[in-house]
Protein backbone atom coordinates (compact mmCIF):
# COMPACT_ATOMS: atom_id res chain seq x y z
CA UNK A 1 0.00 0.00 0.00
CA UNK A 2 2.55 2.37 1.20
CA UNK A 3 4.45 2.23 -1.59
CA UNK A 4 2.33 4.03 -4.05
CA UNK A 5 2.40 6.67 -1.90
CA UNK A 6 4.32 9.55 -2.90
CA UNK A 7 7.76 10.13 -1.12
CA UNK A 8 9.46 13.52 -0.40
CA UNK A 9 13.20 12.85 -0.15
CA UNK A 10 14.16 15.59 1.98
CA UNK A 11 12.17 18.97 2.92
CA UNK A 12 12.33 21.46 -0.14
CA UNK A 13 14.56 24.48 1.51
CA UNK A 14 13.47 27.09 -1.58
CA UNK A 15 10.78 28.50 -3.33
CA UNK A 16 10.86 28.76 -7.24
CA UNK A 17 12.25 32.14 -8.84
CA UNK A 18 10.00 34.49 -9.64
CA UNK A 19 7.27 33.06 -7.34
CA UNK A 20 8.20 33.96 -3.57
CA UNK A 21 4.15 34.34 -2.10
CA UNK A 22 4.40 30.48 -3.17
CA UNK A 23 4.89 27.52 -1.51
CA UNK A 24 7.80 25.30 -2.83
CA UNK A 25 7.01 23.32 -5.54
CA UNK A 26 7.64 19.99 -4.11
CA UNK A 27 5.14 20.74 -1.58
CA UNK A 28 2.47 21.94 -4.45
CA UNK A 29 3.42 18.59 -5.99
CA UNK A 30 3.16 16.83 -2.61
CA UNK A 31 -0.07 17.79 -2.07
CA UNK A 32 -0.86 17.18 -6.05
CA UNK A 33 -0.08 13.37 -5.06
CA UNK A 34 -2.60 13.59 -2.49
CA UNK A 35 -2.75 15.18 1.39
CA UNK A 36 -0.57 12.69 2.87
CA UNK A 37 3.12 11.52 1.87
CA UNK A 38 6.16 10.04 3.03
CA UNK A 39 9.32 12.06 3.56
CA UNK A 40 12.75 11.65 5.12
CA UNK A 41 13.36 14.55 7.94
CA UNK A 42 16.77 16.29 7.59
CA UNK A 43 18.22 13.95 10.14
CA UNK A 44 17.26 11.00 8.03
CA UNK A 45 14.53 9.54 9.62
CA UNK A 46 11.64 8.48 7.97
CA UNK A 47 8.38 10.64 8.43
CA UNK A 48 5.35 11.74 6.96
CA UNK A 49 4.09 14.83 5.38
CA UNK A 50 1.15 16.16 5.42
CA UNK A 51 -0.11 19.00 3.14
CA UNK A 52 -3.93 18.55 2.73
CA UNK A 53 -5.91 20.98 4.88
CA UNK A 54 -8.42 18.46 6.49
CA UNK A 55 -5.60 16.35 7.71
CA UNK A 56 -3.41 19.05 8.84
CA UNK A 57 -6.55 20.24 10.99
CA UNK A 58 -7.55 16.96 12.40
CA UNK A 59 -3.61 16.07 13.74
CA UNK A 60 -3.35 19.40 15.16
CA UNK A 61 -7.04 18.27 17.14
CA UNK A 62 -5.60 15.27 18.18
CA UNK A 63 -4.07 14.87 21.32
CA UNK A 64 -2.02 11.36 20.17
CA UNK A 65 0.11 13.63 18.71
CA UNK A 66 2.65 15.59 20.91
CA UNK A 67 4.01 19.01 20.70
CA UNK A 68 7.36 18.01 22.82
CA UNK A 69 10.56 19.15 21.29
CA UNK A 70 12.20 16.08 23.30
CA UNK A 71 10.29 13.44 21.25
CA UNK A 72 10.87 14.58 17.60
CA UNK A 73 12.12 11.66 16.06
CA UNK A 74 14.18 13.23 13.11
CA UNK A 75 17.51 11.89 13.37
CA UNK A 76 19.76 9.93 15.11
CA UNK A 77 20.32 12.46 18.03
CA UNK A 78 19.07 13.42 21.27
CA UNK A 79 16.71 16.64 21.38
CA UNK A 80 16.64 18.37 24.62
CA UNK A 81 13.45 19.29 25.90
CA UNK A 82 12.32 22.92 25.66
CA UNK A 83 13.36 25.33 28.35
CA UNK A 84 10.73 25.73 31.10
CA UNK A 85 7.92 28.38 29.69
CA UNK A 86 8.11 27.63 26.21
CA UNK A 87 4.92 26.53 26.04
CA UNK A 88 5.03 25.83 22.22
CA UNK A 89 7.01 22.86 22.50
CA UNK A 90 4.88 21.28 25.66
CA UNK A 91 1.49 19.08 26.14
CA UNK A 92 -1.28 18.90 28.64
CA UNK A 93 -1.10 19.64 31.73
CA UNK A 94 1.95 21.69 31.29
CA UNK A 95 0.46 24.16 28.50
CA UNK A 96 -2.51 25.25 30.33
CA UNK A 97 -0.91 25.74 33.06
CA UNK A 98 1.21 28.50 31.24
CA UNK A 99 -1.16 29.40 28.66
CA UNK A 100 -4.03 30.05 31.35
CA UNK A 101 -2.35 32.71 32.76
CA UNK A 102 -2.29 34.61 29.85
CA UNK A 103 -5.33 34.02 28.00
CA UNK A 104 -7.80 37.00 29.74
CA UNK A 105 -4.68 39.68 28.61
CA UNK A 106 -5.73 38.41 24.87
CA UNK A 107 -8.97 38.54 24.70
CA UNK A 108 -10.59 39.91 21.28
CA UNK A 109 -12.28 42.81 23.80
CA UNK A 110 -8.77 43.73 25.13
CA UNK A 111 -7.00 43.38 22.08
CA UNK A 112 -10.10 46.14 20.45
CA UNK A 113 -9.36 48.25 23.68
CA UNK A 114 -5.39 48.94 22.56
CA UNK A 115 -6.59 50.04 18.48
CA UNK A 116 -6.55 53.21 19.40
CA UNK A 117 -2.86 53.02 21.02
CA UNK A 118 -1.88 51.00 17.96
CA UNK A 119 -3.07 53.45 15.53
CA UNK A 120 -1.23 56.10 17.56
CA UNK A 121 2.26 54.15 17.14
CA UNK A 122 1.50 53.69 13.56
CA UNK A 123 0.78 57.08 12.84
CA UNK A 124 3.94 58.46 14.40
CA UNK A 125 5.76 55.86 12.24
CA UNK A 126 4.07 56.87 9.40
CA UNK A 127 4.95 60.28 10.21
CA UNK A 128 8.67 59.89 10.26
CA UNK A 129 8.69 57.82 7.05
CA UNK A 130 6.61 60.80 5.27
CA UNK A 131 9.37 62.69 7.16
CA UNK A 132 12.62 61.51 6.06
CA UNK A 133 10.95 61.36 2.24
CA UNK A 134 11.41 58.26 -0.15
CA UNK A 135 12.84 56.31 -0.87
CA UNK A 136 12.73 53.44 2.40
CA UNK A 137 13.43 50.29 3.26
CA UNK A 138 9.68 49.62 4.86
CA UNK A 139 10.82 46.53 7.22
CA UNK A 140 12.89 49.19 9.28
CA UNK A 141 10.42 52.20 8.97
CA UNK A 142 7.15 50.65 9.37
CA UNK A 143 6.97 46.65 9.91
CA UNK A 144 9.07 46.18 12.56
CA UNK A 145 8.70 49.03 15.02
CA UNK A 146 5.08 49.21 14.87
CA UNK A 147 4.88 45.07 16.18
CA UNK A 148 7.93 45.63 18.59
CA UNK A 149 6.27 48.88 20.44
CA UNK A 150 3.34 47.16 21.00
CA UNK A 151 4.25 43.75 22.28
CA UNK A 152 7.07 45.89 24.43
CA UNK A 153 4.36 47.97 25.86
CA UNK A 154 1.79 45.29 26.69
CA UNK A 155 4.61 43.05 28.08
CA UNK A 156 6.14 46.29 30.30
CA UNK A 157 9.66 46.03 28.31
CA UNK A 158 10.92 49.51 28.63
CA UNK A 159 11.00 51.41 25.97
CA UNK A 160 14.94 52.39 25.56
CA UNK A 161 15.07 48.92 25.72
CA UNK A 162 13.84 48.02 22.16
CA UNK A 163 16.41 48.32 19.49
CA UNK A 164 19.13 46.49 21.11
CA UNK A 165 16.82 42.91 21.47
CA UNK A 166 14.50 43.22 18.26
CA UNK A 167 17.97 43.53 16.36
CA UNK A 168 18.71 40.27 18.40
CA UNK A 169 15.31 38.44 17.94
CA UNK A 170 15.33 38.91 14.24
CA UNK A 171 19.15 37.57 14.09
CA UNK A 172 17.81 34.35 15.99
CA UNK A 173 14.50 33.76 13.87
CA UNK A 174 15.63 34.92 10.58
CA UNK A 175 17.76 31.71 9.49
CA UNK A 176 20.59 33.82 7.73
CA UNK A 177 23.10 34.06 10.38
CA UNK A 178 25.87 31.56 11.42
CA UNK A 179 25.08 28.97 14.49
CA UNK A 180 27.82 31.13 17.02
CA UNK A 181 25.99 34.69 16.06
CA UNK A 182 22.23 33.11 16.66
CA UNK A 183 23.22 31.49 19.95
CA UNK A 184 25.06 34.99 20.87
CA UNK A 185 21.61 36.93 20.04
CA UNK A 186 19.91 34.11 21.80
CA UNK A 187 21.70 33.85 25.16
CA UNK A 188 21.64 37.90 25.25
CA UNK A 189 17.89 38.13 24.59
CA UNK A 190 17.25 35.69 27.46
CA UNK A 191 20.00 37.24 29.92
CA UNK A 192 17.98 40.45 29.23
CA UNK A 193 14.97 38.70 30.04
CA UNK A 194 15.56 37.26 33.44
CA UNK A 195 16.78 40.83 34.55
CA UNK A 196 13.36 42.06 33.67
CA UNK A 197 11.48 39.52 35.31
CA UNK A 198 13.52 40.24 38.75
CA UNK A 199 12.68 43.58 38.41
CA UNK A 200 8.79 43.38 37.53
CA UNK A 201 8.96 41.17 40.71
CA UNK A 202 10.40 43.73 42.70
CA UNK A 203 8.74 46.54 41.33
CA UNK A 204 5.68 45.77 39.18
CA UNK A 205 3.71 47.94 37.17
CA UNK A 206 0.98 47.67 34.69
CA UNK A 207 1.82 45.02 32.59
CA UNK A 208 1.84 41.35 30.99
CA UNK A 209 4.82 40.48 33.00
CA UNK A 210 3.95 42.22 36.34
CA UNK A 211 1.14 40.47 36.15
CA UNK A 212 2.32 36.77 35.65
CA UNK A 213 4.74 37.35 38.47
CA UNK A 214 1.74 37.79 40.63
CA UNK A 215 1.17 33.33 39.56
CA UNK A 216 2.70 30.09 40.95
CA UNK A 217 5.51 30.42 37.64
CA UNK A 218 9.08 30.43 38.74
CA UNK A 219 11.69 33.29 36.91
CA UNK A 220 12.63 30.25 34.70
CA UNK A 221 9.74 29.73 33.45
CA UNK A 222 8.83 33.71 32.92
CA UNK A 223 11.99 34.45 31.41
CA UNK A 224 10.89 31.64 28.68
CA UNK A 225 7.67 32.64 28.49
CA UNK A 226 8.29 36.32 28.01
CA UNK A 227 10.95 35.22 25.23
CA UNK A 228 8.75 33.21 23.17
CA UNK A 229 5.89 35.97 23.53
CA UNK A 230 8.23 38.75 22.36
CA UNK A 231 9.44 36.33 19.30
CA UNK A 232 6.03 35.88 18.53
CA UNK A 233 4.50 39.31 18.64
CA UNK A 234 7.10 40.73 17.36
CA UNK A 235 8.81 38.35 14.00
CA UNK A 236 5.66 37.00 13.01
CA UNK A 237 3.42 40.58 12.48
CA UNK A 238 7.09 41.98 11.43
CA UNK A 239 6.95 39.57 8.75
CA UNK A 240 3.30 39.31 8.27
CA UNK A 241 3.45 43.65 7.48
CA UNK A 242 6.17 43.80 5.32
CA UNK A 243 5.78 40.68 3.12
CA UNK A 244 1.68 41.46 2.65
CA UNK A 245 2.80 45.01 1.95
CA UNK A 246 5.18 43.14 -1.04
CA UNK A 247 2.04 41.38 -2.01
CA UNK A 248 -0.49 43.95 -2.16
CA UNK A 249 2.11 46.32 -4.31
CA UNK A 250 2.61 42.60 -6.84
CA UNK A 251 -1.43 42.36 -6.90
CA UNK A 252 -2.19 46.24 -8.17
CA UNK A 253 -5.36 45.25 -8.53
CA UNK A 254 -6.20 43.85 -5.37
CA UNK A 255 -4.76 46.96 -3.62
CA UNK A 256 -6.75 49.20 -5.59
CA UNK A 257 -10.07 47.01 -4.28
CA UNK A 258 -8.98 47.90 -0.59
CA UNK A 259 -7.39 51.18 -1.26
CA UNK A 260 -11.35 51.97 -2.75
CA UNK A 261 -13.00 49.90 0.11
CA UNK A 262 -12.30 50.23 3.54
CA UNK A 263 -14.27 47.70 5.06
CA UNK A 264 -12.39 45.20 2.92
CA UNK A 265 -9.49 45.93 5.77
CA UNK A 266 -10.86 42.80 8.01
CA UNK A 267 -11.14 40.51 4.93
CA UNK A 268 -8.18 41.49 3.53
CA UNK A 269 -6.10 40.96 6.67
CA UNK A 270 -7.74 36.87 6.61
CA UNK A 271 -6.58 36.65 3.03
CA UNK A 272 -3.25 37.42 3.35
CA UNK A 273 -2.59 35.60 6.77
CA UNK A 274 -4.00 32.68 4.74
CA UNK A 275 -2.25 33.53 1.15
CA UNK A 276 0.92 34.15 3.02
CA UNK A 277 1.01 31.48 5.75
CA UNK A 278 4.26 33.19 7.29
CA UNK A 279 4.63 30.69 9.67
CA UNK A 280 5.04 27.41 7.57
CA UNK A 281 5.33 24.48 8.96
CA UNK A 282 5.28 22.72 12.28
CA UNK A 283 5.76 19.19 13.60
CA UNK A 284 4.23 16.62 16.02
CA UNK A 285 4.72 13.11 16.96
CA UNK A 286 2.38 10.28 17.23
CA UNK A 287 2.14 8.68 20.74
CA UNK A 288 0.33 6.09 19.59
CA UNK A 289 -0.11 4.17 16.27
CA UNK A 290 -2.54 6.62 14.72
CA UNK A 291 -4.85 6.34 11.56
CA UNK A 292 -4.39 9.52 9.62
CA UNK A 293 -5.68 9.66 6.16
CA UNK A 294 -6.39 5.79 5.79
CA UNK A 295 -2.31 5.03 6.77
CA UNK A 296 -1.13 4.42 10.18
CA UNK A 297 1.13 6.35 11.31
CA UNK A 298 3.24 4.65 13.79
CA UNK A 299 4.02 5.84 17.60
CA UNK A 300 7.23 7.83 17.78
CA UNK A 301 6.78 8.61 14.23
CA UNK A 302 7.24 12.68 13.65
CA UNK A 303 4.93 14.03 11.09
CA UNK A 304 5.49 17.30 9.49
CA UNK A 305 2.57 20.03 9.31
CA UNK A 306 2.76 22.33 5.94
CA UNK A 307 0.54 25.19 6.71
CA UNK A 308 1.41 27.00 3.96
CA UNK A 309 0.32 24.08 1.46
CA UNK A 310 -2.89 23.26 3.29
CA UNK A 311 -4.06 27.00 3.22
CA UNK A 312 -3.61 26.92 -0.65
CA UNK A 313 -5.48 23.10 -0.96
CA UNK A 314 -7.51 23.59 -3.72
CA UNK A 315 -10.21 21.33 -1.44
CA UNK A 316 -11.03 24.10 0.62
CA UNK A 317 -10.33 27.29 -0.85
CA UNK A 318 -11.55 28.15 -4.22
CA UNK A 319 -8.71 29.14 -6.90
CA UNK A 320 -6.43 28.91 -3.87
CA UNK A 321 -3.29 30.29 -5.37
CA UNK A 322 -5.02 33.86 -5.97
CA UNK A 323 -4.60 36.76 -3.74
CA UNK A 324 -8.50 37.89 -3.39
CA UNK A 325 -8.77 40.36 -0.58
CA UNK A 326 -12.72 39.98 -1.17
CA UNK A 327 -12.42 36.32 -0.62
CA UNK A 328 -15.65 34.91 1.55
CA UNK A 329 -14.00 31.62 2.35
CA UNK A 330 -10.33 32.49 4.08
CA UNK A 331 -11.62 32.22 7.36
CA UNK A 332 -11.04 28.72 8.77
CA UNK A 333 -7.15 29.20 7.27
CA UNK A 334 -4.10 27.93 9.48
CA UNK A 335 -1.82 31.06 9.95
CA UNK A 336 -2.75 30.92 13.69
CA UNK A 337 -2.44 26.99 13.77
CA UNK A 338 -5.33 25.20 15.13
CA UNK A 339 -5.80 22.99 18.39
CA UNK A 340 -4.70 23.58 21.88
CA UNK A 341 -1.74 25.61 20.68
CA UNK A 342 -3.51 27.96 18.28
CA UNK A 343 -1.66 31.39 18.15
CA UNK A 344 -2.74 33.34 21.72
CA UNK A 345 -1.87 36.46 20.01
CA UNK A 346 -4.37 36.06 17.33
CA UNK A 347 -6.49 38.71 18.11
CA UNK A 348 -3.71 41.61 18.85
CA UNK A 349 -1.91 40.17 15.93
CA UNK A 350 -5.47 41.19 13.70
CA UNK A 351 -5.94 44.02 15.15
CA UNK A 352 -2.14 45.21 14.26
CA UNK A 353 -2.49 44.44 10.78
CA UNK A 354 -6.05 45.83 10.18
CA UNK A 355 -4.67 49.09 11.54
CA UNK A 356 -1.15 49.16 9.95
CA UNK A 357 -2.27 48.23 6.47
CA UNK A 358 -5.41 50.69 6.92
CA UNK A 359 -2.85 53.12 8.03
CA UNK A 360 -0.11 52.85 5.04
CA UNK A 361 -2.33 52.75 2.72
CA UNK A 362 -4.07 56.05 2.92
CA UNK A 363 -1.34 57.35 3.75
CA UNK A 364 0.60 56.75 0.54
CA UNK A 365 -1.78 56.49 -2.21
CA UNK A 366 1.41 56.24 -4.70
CA UNK A 367 3.28 53.71 -2.74
CA UNK A 368 5.64 51.57 -5.20
CA UNK A 369 8.69 49.12 -4.84
CA UNK A 370 11.49 51.18 -5.44
CA UNK A 371 13.74 48.26 -6.49
CA UNK A 372 12.46 45.37 -9.45
CA UNK A 373 10.69 42.38 -7.24
CA UNK A 374 13.29 39.85 -8.43
CA UNK A 375 15.50 41.97 -5.92
CA UNK A 376 13.87 42.06 -2.89
CA UNK A 377 15.56 40.03 -0.44
CA UNK A 378 13.25 37.03 1.50
CA UNK A 379 14.42 34.98 3.99
CA UNK A 380 15.52 31.42 3.33
CA UNK A 381 13.26 28.96 3.43
CA UNK A 382 14.89 27.48 6.81
CA UNK A 383 13.58 30.13 8.35
CA UNK A 384 10.88 29.18 11.50
CA UNK A 385 8.70 32.48 9.87
CA UNK A 386 9.05 33.38 6.43
CA UNK A 387 9.24 36.76 5.41
CA UNK A 388 11.20 39.47 3.51
CA UNK A 389 14.41 41.04 4.59
CA UNK A 390 14.47 44.59 3.28
CA UNK A 391 11.33 46.29 1.25
CA UNK A 392 12.50 49.05 -0.28
CA UNK A 393 10.00 51.49 -1.09
CA UNK A 394 9.11 54.52 -2.37
CA UNK A 395 6.42 57.32 -3.24
CA UNK A 396 5.39 60.67 -4.93
CA UNK A 397 6.15 63.12 -2.71
CA UNK A 398 3.16 65.25 -1.71
CA UNK A 399 3.65 69.14 -3.26
CA UNK A 400 2.90 71.85 -0.49
CA UNK B 1 -33.48 21.96 9.73
CA UNK B 2 -32.27 19.68 11.86
CA UNK B 3 -32.77 19.78 15.47
CA UNK B 4 -29.06 20.17 16.97
CA UNK B 5 -27.98 21.51 20.23
CA UNK B 6 -24.56 23.59 21.66
CA UNK B 7 -22.51 22.46 23.88
CA UNK B 8 -20.34 24.50 25.65
CA UNK B 9 -17.10 22.88 27.58
CA UNK B 10 -15.48 25.71 29.16
CA UNK B 11 -12.71 23.42 30.33
CA UNK B 12 -11.24 22.72 26.78
CA UNK B 13 -11.87 26.07 26.32
CA UNK B 14 -7.89 27.68 24.72
CA UNK B 15 -9.63 31.36 25.06
CA UNK B 16 -8.43 31.98 21.37
CA UNK B 17 -11.22 34.21 20.83
CA UNK B 18 -11.97 32.42 17.32
CA UNK B 19 -15.50 32.55 18.61
CA UNK B 20 -16.52 35.95 20.09
CA UNK B 21 -14.68 37.39 16.53
CA UNK B 22 -16.71 34.90 14.40
CA UNK B 23 -20.13 35.93 16.22
CA UNK B 24 -19.65 38.71 18.29
CA UNK B 25 -23.25 38.47 19.07
CA UNK B 26 -23.61 34.63 20.60
CA UNK B 27 -20.31 34.53 22.36
CA UNK B 28 -17.87 36.88 24.38
CA UNK B 29 -14.84 35.98 26.41
CA UNK B 30 -14.57 36.22 30.28
CA UNK B 31 -12.58 38.92 30.87
CA UNK B 32 -10.30 37.51 33.46
CA UNK B 33 -9.23 34.25 31.87
CA UNK B 34 -10.73 34.63 28.23
CA UNK B 35 -12.80 31.75 28.49
CA UNK B 36 -16.06 31.41 26.32
CA UNK B 37 -18.88 32.83 27.41
CA UNK B 38 -22.96 32.49 25.75
CA UNK B 39 -24.58 35.49 25.74
CA UNK B 40 -27.35 33.51 24.06
CA UNK B 41 -29.72 30.72 25.84
CA UNK B 42 -29.86 29.00 22.44
CA UNK B 43 -28.09 30.55 19.60
CA UNK B 44 -29.00 27.96 17.52
CA UNK B 45 -32.55 29.22 16.93
CA UNK B 46 -32.12 33.03 17.32
CA UNK B 47 -28.26 32.75 15.41
CA UNK B 48 -27.78 29.72 13.60
CA UNK B 49 -25.56 30.23 11.14
CA UNK B 50 -23.37 32.58 13.22
CA UNK B 51 -23.18 29.90 15.84
CA UNK B 52 -21.98 26.96 13.47
CA UNK B 53 -19.51 28.91 12.24
CA UNK B 54 -17.79 29.58 15.36
CA UNK B 55 -18.54 26.21 16.50
CA UNK B 56 -16.65 25.13 12.98
CA UNK B 57 -13.32 27.41 13.73
CA UNK B 58 -13.11 27.11 17.69
CA UNK B 59 -9.75 25.31 17.37
CA UNK B 60 -10.15 23.11 21.01
CA UNK B 61 -13.25 21.76 20.35
CA UNK B 62 -15.07 23.74 23.13
CA UNK B 63 -18.03 24.40 20.75
CA UNK B 64 -19.55 21.30 20.04
CA UNK B 65 -22.90 20.83 18.04
CA UNK B 66 -24.58 17.56 18.96
CA UNK B 67 -28.08 15.93 17.65
CA UNK B 68 -30.80 16.85 20.02
CA UNK B 69 -31.77 13.42 21.87
CA UNK B 70 -35.12 12.07 20.09
CA UNK B 71 -37.32 9.66 21.27
CA UNK B 72 -35.65 6.35 23.37
CA UNK B 73 -32.34 7.84 22.52
CA UNK B 74 -32.41 10.80 24.97
CA UNK B 75 -31.95 8.34 27.92
CA UNK B 76 -29.43 9.15 30.06
CA UNK B 77 -29.83 13.05 29.20
CA UNK B 78 -30.43 15.44 31.61
CA UNK B 79 -34.20 16.98 30.09
S1 LIG C 1 -13.13 29.59 19.89
FE1 LIG C 1 -13.22 27.81 21.23
S2 LIG C 1 -11.28 27.85 22.32
FE2 LIG C 1 -11.53 29.86 21.41
S3 LIG C 1 -12.45 31.10 23.01
FE3 LIG C 1 -14.09 30.30 21.76
S4 LIG C 1 -14.69 28.40 22.76
FE4 LIG C 1 -12.71 28.96 23.60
Amino acid sequence: MSESLHHVATLPTARRPGCPFDPPAELLDARGHGPLSRCTHVGGKPGWLITGYDLVRSVLADPRFSSRKELLNVGDFEIAPAPPGEFLLTDEPQHGRYRKPLVGRFTVRRMRLLTERIEQITADCLDAMEEAGPPTDLVTAFAKPIPTIVICELLGVPYGDRGSFQEQIDTFMGGATSDEELIAAYTATQEYLAGLVVAKRANPTDDVLSELTDSDLTDEELKGMSLVLLAAGFDTTANMLSLGTFALLRNPEQLAALRADPTLTDAAVEELLRYLSVAKTFMRTALEDVEVGGQIIEAGTTVVLSYNTANRDPERFTDPHVLDVRRRDAVGHLAFSHGIHQCLGQQLARVEMRVAFRALIDRFPTLRLAVPAEEVGLRPETADIYGVTSLPVTWDERRS
Amino acid sequence: MSAARLRVDRERCIGAGMCALTAPEVFDQDPDDGRVLLLHPDPLITRPTATRMAAGVCPSGALTLQDRPTGRDAGGDPP
